[in-house]
């Protein structure tokens, strides 16, 4: 394998580049070259215990925590991670890197391709959770890490967490597996479907090949953008929030305009996600989340996985108002792991917010990250 | 005896009652205080269920393998024999289904350790004799429109349905009011008057494995005979 690092002084990122590596990916396509774009926090210790990997959800990047370059605000996570936030980078090595497939430096759809000067856009192969989290791995060997001491994810990164217990259990010790599922359920695969129809029947998307003459399908990925965000919010949280209100106006207009501040947010939400996400990549992403699956198999791969797995700890957090992924489809998990005796803790933390908690400020959610973070590198430590 | 002090001896009686190096699952585990206790004190592995959310977070928070989820409805995930004891402690008077749990229980578990609040001490059956009323004692605080306490048993009750479902009493340790320690099988006369809680070590009655031999294997079958 070769690597390199470079620092990518623009963003502030570094960029591993795995040259001539033959990444063989789940649809058969072989990928020769690739990159990955990420970033760390906190300082590696002597016998490389404290490694915790951050895998991120379907529009997040590198920028975890501290100030991203790219929007110019802070980390997606950065109330989570941090020096003495509850992934503490006063105790712990994070790595977090944007996906195989992303759009924030890493290889995908609109990175130029191998020995060329033309972006990938269509061509891109296919990809799937386990083809990023192969990439990955690649990742944390080339960083000298045998071992991680924790892979924490929510939702796509969720998949991402239960990937590598699946395939790397012996380079991890434990997940933390949030608001996430065994499979992507058909609601969600057609909610993502709409979210692509959107964007592909947008007339500047031509096929993927927007870029050629520097264009953006605007409209439709921020449709695609609109229509997600509502499953990352509740009933409960969009009434609390937005209610009936009018947006900068006493009566309605009788027309089309965003009359209401929830139509305005919306419309906010789409404009601001086309700034910073490449639509191909969304197609890409969403595709690879449409085909997990681990409904039937998860039982059978842990049961009689080739890897000894018998040590993972697992922890699964799910909240009362996501629809999105619901607490049940976590329980399927806990439940799988619990007819194999395995170490799992489990916790459904009540909130209003929807699939979106996991961002956003849930002082119960802190608490069992810290402190399952806290007391399992003890016993390791000791 | 107050509440909390009545827990800890059923919690430093029930430890008497564990092997080193066992694997464990505590049903009702709180916030993870019984694990830790015989992770520091027997070596054991330990797995909880608690249907508290709060304090189920604080004992994942404490670092301990909770499920938070409820026990009526969560235990048939777990396998045949998947734990060397199974604990309900003081929570069989508040469940459904008593006896599917009491089953449920040396399913999962080789042995099962039941505590609870004998319903036939003398205090008991004075207050309510007296008063007319439903009885509120230290072991059972509750009135009768909000307690969790929804199947009020006696010792003897509970001896009659191990004797039904052919579970093994191994041991039995009953305590009085005042904290006094006894043998419930030693002392046959007055125990359900005298006995304030109960705690049993059960078990399922072993028979010898059955084995039918063919011409080419021979099949063996671990069986319980039922009644």
């Amino acid at each position: 394998m070769k690597t390199r690092f470079t620092t990518d002084t623009k963003l502030e990122s570094e960029i591993a580049y795995f040259e001539n590596i033959n990444l063989k990916i789940e649809s058969g396509d072989i990928i020769d070259s690739y990159k990955l774009a990420f970033k760390t926090y906190g300082k590696l210790n002597a016998n490389k215990t404290n490694a915790i990997l951050v895998c991120h959800a379907l529009t997040g990047d590198q920028y975890v925590a501290g100030n991203n370059p790219i929007t110019g605000r802070e980390g997606w996570w950065s109330r989570m991670v941090g020096p003495n936030k509850p992934i503490d980078t006063n105790k712990f090595f994070v790595i977090c890197s944007n996906v195989l497939g992303g759009c924030a430096g890493s290889t995908g759809p609109k990175e130029l391709q191998n020995g060329s000067d033309v972006a990938y856009g269509g061509n891109f192969p296919s990809i799937t959770i386990k083809d990023m989290v192969k990439a990955q791995s690649l990742l944390i060997e080339s960083l000298n890490i045998e071992k991680l001491f924790s892979v924490i994810g929510g939702s796509m990164g969720a998949m991402q967490a239960l990937q590598w217990a699946i395939d790397f259990p012996d380079k991890i010790l434990n997940i933390i597996h949030i608001a996430g599922a065994l499979k992507h359920s058909a609601q969600n695969i057609a909610f993502h479907e709409v979210g692509r129809q959107a964007i592909m029947s947008d007339p500047i998307w031509k096929n993927g090949k927007y870029f050629e003459n520097n264009e953006v399908p605007e409209r439709g990925l921020s449709v695609a953008r609109m229509i997600a965000h509502i499953t990352y919010l509740s009933e409960n949280a969009m009434h609390r929030k937005f209610g009936r209100k009018l947006q900068s106006r006493d009566i309605i207009s009788f027309g089309f305009d965003a009359d209401f501040q929830v139509e305005s947010y919306l419309r906010y939400q789409g404009k601001s996600f086309v700034e910073r996400f490449d639509a191909n990549s969304y197609l890409y992403l969403t595709r690879a989340m449409d085909y997990f699956d681990h409904d039937e198999t998860f039982r059978k791969n842990i049961e009689f996985s080739h890897n000894p797995n018998n040590h993972l700890k697992y922890l699964i957090v799910s909240f009362t108002s996501d629809w999105l992924f619901p607490t049940m489809e976590s329980k399927m998990i806990v439940n799988q792991l619990n007819s194999l005796s395995r170490e799992v803790s489990f916790l459904e933390i009540d909130t209003d917010k929807g699939h979106d908690s996991f961002l956003l400020e849930e002082p119960q959610l802190d608490d069992v990250i810290k402190g399952f973070l806290t007391n399992n590198f003890a016993k390791i430590d000791e | 005896m107050n509440k909390i002090n009545s827990i800890r001896k059923d919690w430093s009686l029930i430890e008497t009652l564990i092997a080193e190096d066992r694997k464990i699952l505590d049903i009702g585990c709180g916030d993870g205080g019984l694990m830790e206790q015989l992770e520091n004190n027997r070596n054991a592995i330990t797995h909880g269920i608690e249907l508290n959310r709060d304090l189920a977070a604080n004992a994942i928070a404490r670092g301990f393998n909770v499920v938070h989820g409820n026990a009526e409805l969560d235990l048939s995930q777990y396998s045949n024999n998947s734990f060397d004891y199974v604990i309900l402690s003081q929570t069989l008077q508040a469940m459904m289904k008593p006896k599917d749990i009491l089953s449920e229980l040396l399913r999962i578990g080789s042995k099962a350790i039941v505590s609870f609040p004998n319903f036939g001490h003398w205090k008991i059956r004075l207050q309510l004799l007296i008063s007319g009323k439903m009885p509120v004692t230290e072991s059972l605080p509750y009135t009768w429109y909000d307690t969790p306490n929804i199947h009020f048993f006696t010792i003897k009750d509970f001896l009659n349905l191990c004797n039904e479902m052919n579970i093994v009493i191994e041991k039995s340790i009953g305590l009085t009011s005042k904290g006094k320690q006894f043998d419930i099988s030693e002392s046959v006369t007055g125990v359900n008057f005298f006995t304030h809680e109960a705690i049993f070590l059960l078990s399922y009655k072993n028979y010898e494995p059955i084995k039918i031999k063919s011409s080419k294997k021979v099949f063996a079958k671990n069986s319980v005979i039922a009644n």
